[in-house]
């Protein structure tokens, strides 16, 4: 996060490549957690549960939908800030 | 009836009516210690009844002491007590006055043994907290006030009707197991749906709460609907009705989270969803699912406050909680980030945050009783929470663009509240023992297992990969000024445009009869002047013969007649 330099001018995530740094760190992350579904015992309720990779692969699809329906809802949803100011 | 045996709730609001004639450091000190006071009596009670007096042929219980009344009773006060510092640079005696009354009402509601004590704090809950509202001192804040008092007294009157109903059916006034088979279980329902804001009756919540006070959002967002939440858990455990409205309430709410603005409302929309994960837990009513929602409704007051007060933090030093006008404020409000992102964390249940420890009771007792849809449902919800609270909140306020605004950090009063809040959602998190001690039921649920950890892990950090995807590749939907439509445009737009164009007709109505009138009018002096006018043929002069030959015929008439 904030890495803040004496003057308080200069902060590490406004340097050029740091918001690339922190994509590739998340990526590693996201990697090394799916992988980890390798090494450990689970204890589903479901049979869905024992998939490689079913809650990233969940939270990922999920999300990503999410936010597009949430954009298409803009459409149908969607009026100027002062829209009730107007009655 | 002994002074002991009086609820702790009253404390605070009796104790409220006392802070006007209080001034400076002796008012803030006062109004620190009435919290402590009822927690320390609290803590003092056994369990049981008291408090008991008679009206008419019923015994009325102002104090009914049980886990589930105490934990709703702890965390009520640990609340108020937060809302209290995080309120303590604010002098407006209005607000003070009132957020304490409020928070004591809730604590009253929560240990009345019987329907019509309920009822009595429920409305003085209402009543209190509209003031949080007012106390914006605007037009705008005046009108939602209205539709929130109207809303939440019209939760009252039901709660009162079904009461009535019930009695009437029974004979006993005792608030224990409602359930949904008689009418008036049914108008209880609706009353308690309201509060706690049921798809459809949800709206009020969003509506009001961003526009309260940036200290009276933070008391709001504690009491109300959790506690419905606690009447729902005690008076329609188990009924399965609540498991569907408590999934549905998970979900469409986020789809608003993400694509509103105002980041207050956007909490709103995330606390609506929170809700749903408890109302989904009382639904199951297996001891689990019970402990689930209590033990959620606990964490979820604490993170869901020091949300509001991180934001509310933002709204105070800068003027606005809107997305599109913030960004950046890390360089100058690092301690409000970083409390912001632990609310942030703990709503997301991320594992040593409280959220892991509660929501995911939930979802067990889910899962075990087999709701297989509304486990998925759930698990949806979950990412989705992180999103919209734990990322979209944090990053469109303190991180994304900067824009350029250099805020002070929060007073330090606001400092101190966040940080005891946040400390608390990261003890719950790290050691939930305690927590679980004051749960209704014995707790067999251990937390902590690899897979647990390592799901919820996969879960969440695929979530914010799908955000920082969307973002990077520009899919994301921008924050835009404006104001999104939910159920509130009924009220607010489709009813009064009706009736203003009902009105509009009536009015035309008239315009069209007064035209009538007039052509009405203007047909008779014509008619009349037709014959009595200068020209008519009444007006006309007539010749002296004519007159004479007149008289003739009428003297003949007359002799004809009179020999007849």
């Amino acid at each position: 996060m904030a890495d803040r330099k004496d003057d308080g001018k200069t902060y590490w995530l406004d340097k050029t490549g740091s918001v690339d740094k922190v994509w590739w760190a998340l990526l590693i992350v996201c990697f090394l957690l799916t992988a980890a579904d390798l090494i450990y015992e689970k204890h589903p309720h479901y049979e869905i549960e024992k998939w490689f990779g079913f809650y990233s692969a969940f939270g990922f699809v999920f999300s990503v939908g999410l936010v597009l329906v949430a954009k298409e809802l803009r459409r149908l949803l969607m009026r100027k800030e002062d829209y009730y100011d107007d009655d | 009836m002994m002074i002991e045996h009086l609820s702790p709730g009253l404390i605070l609001v009796l104790g409220a009516t006392l802070v006007p004639l209080l001034r400076g450091h002796l008012r803030s000190a006062y109004m620190l210690a009435l919290p402590l006071l009822c927690g320390w009596q609290m803590l003092s009670l056994a369990p049981g009844e008291y408090g008991q007096f008679a009206l008419f042929d019923y015994t009325l219980t102002m104090l009914r002491v049980d886990k589930l009344s105490l934990i709703f009773g702890y965390i009520f006060t640990i609340a108020s007590f937060l809302s209290v510092i995080y309120a303590l640079h604010m002098k407006d005696i209005v607000q003070q006055v009132a957020g304490l009354a409020y928070a004591g009402a809730a604590i009253c509601a929560a240990f009345a043994g019987d329907l019509i004590s309920l009822f009595v704090f429920w409305e003085l809950t209402a009543i209190t907290s509209v003031f949080l509202i007012w106390a914006s001192r605007s037009e705008r804040a005046f009108r939602t006030g209205m539709r929130y008092l109207v809303i939440q007294v019209g939760s009252g009157v039901l709660l009162l009707t079904g009461a009535i109903l019930i009695i009437g059916e029974t004979g006993s006034i005792t608030f224990g197991h409602i359930g949904i088979d008689s009418l008036g279980g049914k108008l209880i329902l609706i009353s308690f749906g309201i509060k706690a804001a049921f798809p459809l009756l949800h709206n009020w919540l969003q509506d009001a709460y961003p526009e309260a006070t940036v200290t009276g959002t933070v008391f709001l967002s504690a009491f109300t609907t959790k506690l419905a939440i606690y009447a729902l858990a005690r008076g329609f455990p188990g009924t399965e009705l609540l498991i569907w409205i408590g999934a549905t309430m998970t979900a469409f709410p986020i789809f608003f989270a993400v694509i509103e603005n105002n980041l207050r409302r956007v909490l709103a929309y995330s606390l609506n969803n929170q809700l749903g994960f408890m109302v989904v837990g009382i639904g199951i009513g297996t001891e689990l699912a019970l402990n689930g929602a209590a033990s959620h409704a606990f964490a979820h007051i604490l993170y869901k406050a020091l949300l509001f007060m991180s934001v509310g933090a933002v709204l105070f030093r800068t003027g606005t909680a809107n997305g599109s006008d913030l960004g950046g404020l890390y360089k100058t409000m690092p301690w409000s980030t970083t409390f912001c992102i632990i609310g942030g964390a703990s709503i997301s249940g991320f594992p040593l945050f409280s959220g892991f420890v509660t929501k995911s009771m939930i979802l067990t007792a889910a899962a075990d009783e087999g709701h297989w849809i509304t486990w998925a449902i759930l698990l949806f919800a979950s990412a989705g929470v992180f999103h919209h609270s734990g990322i979209k909140i944090p990053f469109f306020a303190f991180f994304a663009h900067d824009s350029g605004k250099r805020p002070k950090e929060a007073p330090l009063n606001m400092l101190i509240a966040m940080g005891l809040t946040a400390f608390l959602c990261i003890f719950i998190g790290v050691y939930p023992a305690p927590l679980y001690a004051i749960l209704p039921y014995p707790v067999d649920y251990v937390p902590y297992t690899t897979a647990h950890v390592i799901t919820m892990l996969q879960l969440l950090a695929f979530a914010a990969l799908a955000f920082a995807f969307l973002n990077r590749y520009g899919f994301y939907p921008p924050e835009l000024r404006s104001t999104n439509l939910d159920t509130d445009w009924i009220y607010r737009h489709l009813i009064p445009r009706t009736v203003a164009r009902f009105l509009g007709s009536l009015v035309e109505a008239r315009n069209e009869l007064r035209r009538w009138r007039a052509a009405a009018a203007v047909y008779l002096l014509d008619r009349l002047f037709h014959y009595h006018g200068p020209r008519g043929i009444l007006a006309r002069t007539w010749a002296i013969s004519g007159a004479a030959l007149w008289v003739m015929v009428l003297l003949g008439g007359y002799l004809l007649v009179y020999y007849l």
